[in-house]
């Protein structure tokens, strides 16, 4: 690809050169050089793998032999009507029910940092940090948290409600709400800050002029700041359903997917590194990938992008 | 009326405050806590010492946290120079020339991005095995490298604000193409690249699936899964663990205080695309 000689056709850069220049400097000038050490690694390391999981998936593979069983449609059967691998689809639904709250809370606070609030960097930076935070250190955090007799038990007893103490990562039924809560935890923070962003690129007049019309704050945030953050907001929604069937570090690293919080990815890993079951663990990664790109598009769809193009 | 609502306002503010720090001040009492006085005193109650350090130094030296941060400072800068360099040359070529195939390799970038990268992996790790680079840093580095679509957008998004003329009137005065990008794209380039190295420098500091997955020797280990491998052999020992996720939060807390300003910008660039 390096080798294949394209030369810029923009008119000032054949102004400034001489006809008969050497090939070797025009090996040099070639945009391909310039894209293509960017262009080899998006090849290797996303399509190449697409187009193999696709293989993979019809076929019955450990990632050890030399020859792989054609297995037809075998594996993505088995996905769709094995309990096992369906029932993830079920522990995503909590996460993407906790995203709602995570979206509600954050443009909450968006919207009432927006306004002057006293020390508003303070709780600004309060409410976005716990998104920087070292997944693995988040997961112990709430180990700690969720433990017998921790803090959270010790909390309910302060309020007089100790008896609603449970096992909270060890209970089933409970659970996947205490991973969830740990994921809103962690990300909030970004919606918000995304959230406040969007709301802060609306002009000051605008809400000067309404203020002068007798507009009073919800009148604000329904006319003004809604439109202003919609497509911010729909956006966060679609990345909310992709993000929820994607969790994998809270549970895995929490409580490695026991008591039933195996999640999609979980069990992908576990199926493809643990049981050595490629072709199965792929038709389960490629099911996910559909189901993220149609996502998209739909967005695309309902939303059409009136942002820039890139060339 | 009007004060309910700025008291509601507050309080909801200082509720929400105390739900995001409670849980990190438990821990980090808990680091400052002696064995007994760990299995005496209760989560919420402080430590009687604030400079016991003894649970630090067990966690740094029996996680053996230091290789830990100089394999991910390693990975770091390796993989943050090359993405700089990787994802500017790219975008430079991109916007400023025109050449067959353009249109279909732009589209190539936008689709990959929307290819989460979790749901790969059980191909991409057959890829860098037959690379033999399975168990090396450099499986990190080269993931890190090659799945990053983002920064390419970034410096894509960037490169429409420089205006063309100023390279057309180097490439008059015979400045080669390298030249060009080298002495005046590169320097102009400088907000965007801060940017990229903010979100994409937190990132890296964070992965855990990638190192997990593919550096799984003990020398190997970076910060996430030296912080990791506590779980096991230090499951009881809560003062110890305490300690070691307080030793590889602090770093964020540092660089969050300094670069407030530039991760706030860097993350809302990097996620709206």
């Amino acid at each position: 690809m390096t080798t294949q000689l394209v030369p810029g056709t923009r008119p000032a850069a054949k102004a400034g050169r001489a006809s008969g220049r050497p090939p070797r400097r025009r090996f040099w000038q070639s945009p391909w050089l310039y894209v293509a050490p960017a262009l080899i690694l998006l090849i290797t390391f996303t399509y190449v793998p697409v187009a193999n999981m696709v293989f993979y998936s019809f076929h019955k593979w450990d990632g050890l032999d030399v020859t792989m069983t054609p297995a037809g449609f075998d594996n993505y059967v088995r996905v769709f009507t094995d309990e096992r691998y369906w029932r993830v689809f079920l522990v995503s639904l909590y996460y993407f029910v906790a995203s709602f709250a995570q979206i509600a809370i954050a443009l909450y606070f968006a919207v009432i940092l927006s306004f002057n609030t006293r020390f508003r960097n303070l709780f600004k930076g309060i409410l976005f940090f716990p998104y920087l935070l070292n997944a693995v250190a988040v997961g112990f955090v709430f180990l700690y948290l969720f433990q017998p007799d921790g803090t959270l038990d010790t909390l309910l007893r302060w309020f007089g409600l100790g008896d609603q103490s449970r096992l909270w990562l060890g209970d089933p039924d409970i659970a996947n709400i205490s991973l969830a809560s740990t994921s809103v935890w962690r990300f909030t923070g970004l919606n918000f800050v995304l959230f406040l962003g969007a709301i802060q690129s609306i002009p000051g007049e605008i809400y000067e002029a309404a203020e002068i019309d007798g507009a009073n704050r919800w009148h604000q945030f329904v006319h003004i700041i809604a439109p202003g953050i919609r497509r911010i907001i729909s956006l966060s929604f679609i990345l909310a359903i992709s993000g929820s069937l994607a969790v994998f570090e809270i549970p895995f690293i929490m409580t490695g997917g026991a008591n039933d919080t195996r999640t999609f990815v979980v069990q992908a890993y576990e199926t493809a590194f643990q049981f050595r079951q490629i072709g199965l663990a792929s038709a389960m990664a490629v099911v996910l990938l559909v189901i993220v790109l149609l996502l998209t598009w739909i967005q695309r769809r309902v939303l059409p992008d009136e942002e820039v193009n890139l060339s | 009326m009007r004060r309910a609502a700025t008291f509601f306002k507050y309080a909801s503010l200082v509720l929400a405050s105390l739900v995001v720090l409670t849980p990190l001040v438990v821990v980090l009492f808990a680091s400052f806590k002696t064995r007994e006085e760990y299995s005496t005193s209760g989560p919420l109650t402080p430590p009687e010492n604030w400079f016991n350090f003894d649970n630090f130094a067990t966690a740094w030296t029996g996680g053996d946290m230091l290789r830990g941060f100089l394999n991910t400072t390693l990975i770091l800068v390796i993989s943050l120079t090359g993405t700089v360099a990787v994802g500017t040359l790219a975008a430079y070529a991109i916007n400023r020339f025109d050449f067959a195939f353009k249109k279909w390799i732009l589209g190539l970038f936008l689709v990959a991005a929307l290819v989460p990268g979790v749901t790969t992996q059980v191909a991409t790790y057959q890829i860098v095995k037959s690379m033999g680079l399975v168990n090396t840093p450099w499986s990190a580095i080269v993931l890190f490298l090659g799945t990053d679509i983002i920064s390419i957008y970034i410096f894509l998004q960037f490169m429409q604000s420089i205006p063309p003329s100023l390279d057309q009137a180097a490439m008059m005065d015979g400045a080669s193409r390298f030249t060009i990008y080298r002495r005046i794209i590169l320097p102009l380039m400088k907000p965007a690249i801060v940017t990229v190295v903010i979100i994409k420098g937190i990132a890296i500091y964070n992965e855990f699936y990638i190192p997990f997955l593919y550096m799984r020797s003990p020398e190997l280990n970076v910060i996430s899964t030296a912080l990791f491998k506590f779980k096991g052999p230090y499951g009881a020992q809560w003062e110890t663990i305490a300690a070691c996720t307080m030793i590889v939060i602090i770093p964020t807390v540092v660089i969050f205080l300094v670069l407030q300003r530039f991760i706030y910008n860097g993350i809302t660039a990097g996620a709206t695309k």
